[in-house]
């Protein structure tokens, strides 16, 4: 009997368990936690979906505050204006322009960088050769360089070497970064040596090894980390900054920012907000279509 | 490191390291160089002439009021900006550690901040709260509350803060939500059964369990508002009004590219290289320690 009540008054203090809850979370402070989350959901992504509702908005409506919290009936007009039309202030460019050199960039500092770190990660764990750690540290340095440390000087590199305005420009010196080699390095380091003598002992030579074994164990390595260093292509800002003067080798990011001027009155703000939407959206889809990796990668590398 | 099986190969290792040191000497070492070389001259604008002044730069910029005043905007700036942001998502992260429904829904939507360009992220703030055509711009002043942060110093602060939180939240929620998985349930529930409440559950478990979490966002979050927000400082405010938000990346950009001054520009380099060594060193540090606390 007593042994019941014991049950019994455990079994309140835990609050109810048959409801699969975590122990002890009343169901009261359940609900506050569901509320608190939507109140926490509305800041994060209220400044996305309003800039949605603008973009959808004639100028005029934009231009008299407070704007409508719905979306307006210019959706058609403003879009295929500003991706087709061309932006007075940015040069005539059109976004659709704007659009596919931010692609490009991503998608180059994406796949270059993941090229480049697998290689270098492959060479330095499974091969013995003069000045491999040097080589190691060296890599490991250039965490500490980021281009915000080393503004100018890169710029006149750039210069010299003919980059300014060029793809190769906005890419190419992004591709070379420690964290992904490090990596890589470390996962490669939990591949038992076993299999590189199983793999020796049947004759595969390090290409081989390479493309049979290596690259299919690292696939979902490699596709948290395509997530994370397409974010990073894609929201660069100082590098395109310094690197590019001509309107039509901006990416988006830079160009919004050179359609935008509160001291002048006629900054198309219908247009600025289209672009706004059309400059996030790629990288959300990114992000929320490939969330299981992303999330993954993000937690277990540590950026 | 075990000693591990390798491929005999001796030249191959050279090409397979070669495309990421060339990049890396060409692209980060001389140009790193350069900085520390121009820090101890000093060139005139048209980069005529140049004179060893040994370490005349970095006594000058150290001395200067306005150098100074952008470390003590940084100082704030990245304490505020790394607390909004990791106060926030913390809660946040607790809340969804409660609930049972919806989890993968409120995640979805949390994750979007990270995918937006800093630079936008304070144009969507800017966009909200610009004195012209920000509808909470529009509220405020109709609440009788002036603001105007194109001319309001501390306003505009406010604003780059609050964006630059804003982008942060979803990367600490993710790593929040994370360390609370991580802690082991038995724990709370013991601490339940002897009948400790939610709140002092979270302060006497959660949270001390949480510290190695914590910390790595901290460090995280500083270097993030160190060097990651240049664009939304950029973009933003101008580092205006004044000399208001003007950080000291954005004061290395200022000085170098806009107003030519290639030695003070330098030596500011040097500085904020030092300032990412020691943070990056603090980084492994930790990261190693936490290796043994599992």
């Amino acid at each position: 009997m007593a042994e019941v009540a014991r049950g019994a008054s455990m079994a309140a203090a835990l609050g109810r368990r048959e409801e699969g809850g975590m122990l002890g979370v009343s169901r009261a402070s359940r609900y506050t936690a569901h509320a608190i989350l939507i109140v926490g959901i509305l800041i994060v992504a209220f400044p996305i979906y309003y800039t949605f509702v603008a973009s959808t908005h004639s100028l005029q409506t934009i231009l008299r505050p407070p704007l409508p919290l719905v979306p307006g009936g210019r959706f058609w007009e403003n879009y295929t204006t500003a991706l087709f039309g061309g932006i007075g202030r940015i040069g005539g460019v059109d976004v659709g322009t704007l659009l596919f050199n931010t692609t490009v960039v991503a998608l180059a500092i994406a796949v270059g960088k993941i090229v480049i770190s697998i290689l270098s990660a492959f060479a330095i764990v499974f091969f013995r050769f003069p000045f491999r750690m040097f080589f190691f540290w060296m890599i490991f340095v250039t965490l500490m360089l980021p281009v915000e440390v080393r503004i100018l000087p890169t710029y006149k590199v750039m210069v010299d070497l003919g980059l300014i305005d060029t793809y190769t420009g906005l890419t190419l010196p992004l591709m070379a970064s420690a964290t992904a080699t490090l990596l890589f390095r470390q996962f490669f380091l939990t591949i038992p040596g076993e299999l590189v003598e199983a793999a020796r002992v049947d004759g595969a030579g390090p290409w081989r090894f390479f493309k049979d074994i290596l690259l299919p164990l690292s696939k979902t390595n490699i596709a948290a980390l395509f997530v994370i260093l397409f974010i990073y292509g894609w929201t660069q800002y100082l590098w395109p900054l310094l690197v590019t003067n001509r309107n039509d080798m901006n990416t988006i990011v830079i160009a919004l920012r050179k359609m935008i001027s509160f001291a002048d009155a006629d900054t198309q703000w219908h247009l600025v907000m289209v672009t706004c939407v059309l400059a996030i959206l790629p990288p959300i889809l990114v992000v929320v279509l490939m969330q299981r990796w992303f999330v993954k990668g993000l937690v277990e590398t540590e950026k | 490191m075990s000693p591990r099986v390798v491929f005999p190969n001796k030249l191959l290792p050279y090409l397979l390291l070669a495309p990421q040191v060339a990049i890396t000497l060409v692209f980060f070492y001389w140009p790193a160089s350069q900085a520390l070389y121009q820090s101890v001259l000093r060139e005139d604008p048209f980069g005529l002439n140049s004179a060893f002044v040994g370490l005349a730069n970095f006594r000058r910029v150290l001395s200067q009021p306005s150098y100074i005043d952008s470390v003590q905007t940084t100082a704030i700036f990245s304490v505020a900006t790394a607390l909004l942001a990791m106060v926030v998502a913390l809660l946040l992260a607790v809340m969804v550690d409660k609930i049972i429904k919806g989890r993968g829904f409120y995640r979805t939507l949390m994750i979007w901040p990270y995918a937006v360009a800093p630079a936008i992220a304070g144009m969507l703030w800017l966009f909200m709260f610009n004195p012209t055509m920000g509808t909470f711009a529009y509220m405020l002043r109709s609440a009788g509350y002036s603001w105007d942060p194109l001319l309001n110093g501390p306003q505009a602060m406010t604003l780059v803060i609050a964006a630059a939180a804003w982008k942060q939240i979803s990367y600490n929620f993710l790593f929040f939500v994370a360390g609370l998985q991580a802690i082991p349930k038995t724990l709370i529930e013991a601490a339940a059964i002897d009948g400790a409440g939610e709140t002092k559950r979270f302060w006497t478990i959660i949270f001390p369990l949480l510290a190695p979490t914590t910390f790595f966002l901290l460090v995280i979050n500083t270097t993030y508002a160190f060097f990651d927000t240049f664009g939304i400082i950029h973009a933003v405010t101008g580092g205006g009004p004044g000399k208001a938000t003007e950080t000291l990346v954005y004061k290395v950009y200022n000085d170098g590219f806009v107003n030519l001054n290639f030695g003070d520009s330098a030596a500011q380099s040097v500085i904020l290289m030092v300032i990412v060594i020691a943070l990056t060193a603090f980084q492994f540090r930790y990261v190693e320690r936490k290796v043994h606390y599992g």
